[in-house]
């Protein structure tokens, strides 16, 4: 059985959430093991919150407000969009921004690599991507924008459905 | 979902217990990074305990927030704990090789 969907949402860290959510509910008809739900729900995370933070560099929602550099308070406008395709027992992901882009890729993908030590997270998302996923693409294009494709076989996982 | 307050950080004699919120994701990590340091630096704090009870989904912004903690604390012989962790969370700790840094406790 095909099973196709899409949503489009403010790059926003409001919406890192619901982006999980929405896509663990739709694989969920596909019987997955409770470690493969977390696992997409974790890859799906690391992608979208690159698109927001990276692609568009909106620090909005991230931290208090007040006293925050300005950077904070500002919402740069932008969408990130994310497309599942569950095709028999294999989920497609594509996360797809119109952000700044990544320069330098083969750097990008490197553990602990990040452009923006600041903010103190861990380097470590395109890493988690590739740990949770089966396969991992990215394609990307400096001012134009990145898309993350990931594929995983759903039904395979360690952990039995509905138990712990 | 319950969201994470300053109620969450608590000060018992030289650690400072951080209750994480249900999911630690980018949205959440900078309340959490401004007032663990906060405290860090205004009570005498030596150890971080990082209490994962209620916590059901982290990414690598949860990794970001305990490695800067340890980075932050571990010079002045300062240790990371982290208590009440379940299988997810322990998954993530293990791939993220954070488990080599901070001492993971059986609860």
């Amino acid at each position: 059985m095909k099973n196709e969907m899409e949503i489009i949402f403010d790059a926003i860290s409001d919406n890192e959430g619901f982006a999980r959510v929405a896509v663990s509910a739709f694989v969920a008809g596909a019987d997955p093991t409770l470690e493969e739900l977390a696992d997409i729900k974790t890859a799906v995370s690391e992608a979208v919150t690159n698109s927001i933070i990276h692609g568009y560099e909106n620090l909005y929602g991230y931290g208090g407000a007040k006293g925050q550099p300005a950077e904070r308070s500002r919402i740069n406008p932008g969408k990130v969009r994310v497309r599942c395709l569950l095709d028999g027992d294999m989920l497609h992901i594509q996360v797809t921004d119109n952000g700044r882009g990544i320069e330098n890729l083969e750097q990008a993908m490197e553990p602990l690599f990040t452009t923006r030590p600041e903010l103190e997270r861990s380097g470590m998302g395109f890493a988690f991507m590739e740990a949770f996923m089966d396969d991992l693409e990215v394609e990307s294009e400096p001012g134009k924008g990145t898309t993350v494709r990931m594929k995983k076989k759903i039904g395979v996982g360690d952990w039995i459905a509905g138990g712990d | 979902m319950e969201q994470i307050t300053t109620e969450d950080f608590q000060v018992i004699d030289n650690c400072l217990m951080i209750r994480l919120p249900e999911e630690v994701d980018h949205h959440r990590a900078g309340f959490i990074c401004e007032n663990a340091d906060r405290m860090l630096c205004r009570e005498n704090v030596c150890n971080v305990v990082f209490d994962f009870e209620n916590t059901r989904f982290m990414d690598s912004s949860g990794i970001g927030i305990i490695m800067g903690r340890h980075r932050k604390i571990s010079c002045f012989g300062g240790r990371v704990y982290v208590i009440h962790a379940d299988k997810q969370i322990r998954r993530i700790l293990t791939i993220s090789g954070l488990e080599r840094i901070v001492e993971v406790l059986e609860s």
